[in-house]
């Protein structure tokens, strides 16, 4: 195609009068490649999703998709995206197969194409014994299923995914992670939003941190978890009492001082060594004989990342401005 | 055959292919009217799914007309018999205008929520990201609510029949009749998607349709003629379009309806005219207003 990118978003800026959702976001995201785009609820993920989606106009920015400016050719854009929407927006009231030939209708095929490019999508999405059945009678795994055949249906260049997996319990989630693995492996472009870095990691090839809608930081997932220290070693005790013996064997083996929780009678330190971390300090441990309850190397906790990189936990929303 | 599929199975996703399909992948417009109808489709299949809209398109009019026609049928007084009409069906006769033109005013209420409805449910953004010809799922909405309103129009012609409501006007006057119920619902359709885009909620679009639709439909002519209602309330059932709409059907149906005197208001001495005007007026106000609203509500 005209440009190796995708998508290619420069400075975008959106107010709604007084409050600042995007603060000048630039983002790019070559042909094939995956982006996800990480950070709380609030941090302007979704609006920059809806200003490349064309739903929403930008204050100030620009942006291109499949080549074609947002702006200035959103019909052309959208003939060439697909986008899942937060809440999956797959038509309650309609089957399976209905909401998927309706779109196919909205995307300019006649019915027969339509239907039958339908069934092939129900097909793949292992969902053709429950097509005929209307959308509110599916489980959640299944209606985000069916909301990402949707995206497919004109066989897009581009696809976005506003938080494909939130609110899914953790089957079907690997569930619906198998299937974006599938769309990453068949040579997809796609932008994806979410709050969870274990689904940036595994499903993309860059990731773009926003808070507060701005990038504060980007990269590929190694290079984010050793800006964020690595992976987390946790050891659990079954009572209190050596806890400060514990500390400071973490202390010694991580040369880092261990983040101490009295009332969940844990500590846990950072260690860029993977496995090789936990392995000295499970010997360390074992020399002194103490206890333990839980020894786990564990990746850092978007917590922990936005801790590390903007220094206030996610859960507030206190930000102070510098 | 493979078994069927329940909620917490996993599934082998490799079957997926999500490759591009470049530039064969594209299609030419097909334009709006194409557009419209898609969603003039998915509209109709809601009110086949949803048992509450279905019963009021179908089973609700008949049930109306048949109730009326017998509980108030005795006790409500018809004046100016015609002599072509037996007394005691004069009001069954009265009443299929009236029904009518209620029913044709309540197209604003199915219009609004389906607007409301798609907000909440966010399908306004899932079309708003496909290639669809503007205006295209506004009128697909225009479309599906004006038939859901012929639907029960089509079954209360067929039940006033039975009970033994006649067309006595000729051919034109017949086809004026149903073409100015197609009008006025049309021009609902614009307060429809004003009500739709500014109240937030569908909640809120059933609690401001009743509040305002049913007594805009009771202070008129619809069910009784106004001679027996308080001086005032007469002076604005006269203006109210709801009794010049079911007053004109009568008169174009060549049914009973209360005679048009010497110092009557203009709108009661020429109904259908004055319904006219008011269609237009309506659309010519509440169209511009509405499309703005709805921008507005389906934008950022």
């Amino acid at each position: 195609m005209s440009s190796p990118n995708a998508i290619e978003a420069r400075g975008l800026v959106k107010r709604f009068g007084e409050k600042v959702a995007l603060a000048g976001v630039d983002i790019t995201v070559p042909v094939g490649s995956v982006t996800a785009v990480l950070g709380p609820n609030g941090a302007g993920k979704t609006t920059a999703v809806r200003i490349l989606t064309t739903l929403s106009e930008p204050t100030a920015g620009t942006a291109t998709v499949a080549g074609f400016d947002v702006a200035t050719h959103p019909g052309e854009v959208r003939r060439r995206i697909g986008f899942a929407a937060q809440d999956a927006t797959v038509d309650p009231l309609l089957t399976g197969i209905e909401n998927l030939t309706m779109i196919g209708e909205l995307h300019q095929r006649g019915r027969r194409e339509a239907r039958s490019r339908a069934v092939e999508l129900l097909e793949q999405f292992d969902l053709a014994d429950a097509g005929s059945k209307v959308a509110s009678a599916f489980s959640g795994g299944m209606r985000r299923r069916l909301d990402l055949a949707a995206t497919l249906v004109a066989r897009p260049e581009v696809l976005f995914l506003d938080e494909p997996t939130t609110g899914l319990d953790p089957r079907a989630r690997n569930d619906l992670w198998a299937v974006l693995e599938t769309l990453v492996g068949s040579g997809a472009t796609i932008l994806l939003t979410t709050q969870y870095l274990e689904e940036a990691d595994r499903l993309a090839d860059d990731i773009v941190v926003v808070d507060h809608g701005s990038v504060i930081a980007r990269g590929d997932a190694r290079s984010l978890k050793r800006q964020v220290g690595g992976d987390n070693i946790g050891v659990t005790l079954p009572s209190v009492e050596q806890l400060d013996t514990v500390a400071a064997i973490l202390e010694r083996v991580t040369g880092i001082v261990p983040m101490v929780d009295r009332s969940n009678r844990t500590a846990t330190a950072p260690t860029p060594d993977g496995v090789a971390g936990l392995a000295a300090v499970a010997n360390a441990l074992a020399e002194t004989g103490i206890e333990v309850e839980d020894l786990s190397l564990r990746q850092p906790t978007l917590d922990e990342v936005f801790l590390t990189l903007t220094g206030q936990p996610l859960a507030e929303d206190q930000h102070q401005p510098e | 055959m493979t078994p069927p599929n329940s909620s917490g199975d996993t599934f082998d996703a490799s079957a997926v292919d999500a490759t591009p399909g470049g530039a064969e992948a594209l299609r030419p417009a097909r334009g709006f009217f194409h557009d419209s109808w898609v969603i003039a489709k998915r509209g109709l299949t809601h009110m086949k799914r949803q048992p509450e809209q279905l019963s009021d398109a179908t089973i609700q009019p008949i049930m109306f007309v048949v109730m009326f026609a017998y509980v108030f049928g005795g006790a409500i007084d018809v004046p100016g018999a015609n002599g072509v009409v037996p007394s005691a069906q004069r009001y069954r006769e009265f009443l299929i205008g009236g029904i009518m033109a209620q029913t044709i005013v309540f197209t604003a209420f199915g219009v609004a929520l389906s607007i409301a409805n798609d907000r909440k449910n966010q399908a306004v953004d899932r079309f708003r990201s496909l290639p669809i010809a503007r205006g295209a799922v506004l009128s697909g909405h225009a479309v599906a609510n004006v038939l859901k309103s012929l639907l029960p129009i089509v079954l209360m012609s067929a039940a006033g029949y039975v009970i033994g409501w006649r067309i006595r006007g000729d051919l034109f006057e017949t086809a004026g009749a149903y073409l100015l119920m197609i009008a006025f619902a049309f021009a609902m359709i614009w307060v429809g998607v004003l009500l739709g885009s500014l109240i937030a909620t569908p909640e809120g679009v059933t609690g401001i349709a009743f509040a305002t639709l049913f007594p805009i439909t009771f202070v008129a002519s619809t069910f009784v003629p106004l001679a027996r209602m308080p001086k005032a309330l007469q002076t604005v059932a006269a203006w109210n379009p709801v009794t010049t709409l079911s007053d004109a059907l009568r008169i174009l149906f060549g049914n009973p309806n209360t005679p048009i005197q010497p110092g009557d208001p203009w709108p009661i001495a020429h109904p259908v005219a004055y319904t006219w005007i008011w269609i237009v007026l309506v659309v010519a106000v509440c169209a511009p207003l509405a499309i703005r609203a709805y921008q507005r509500s389906i934008a950022d």
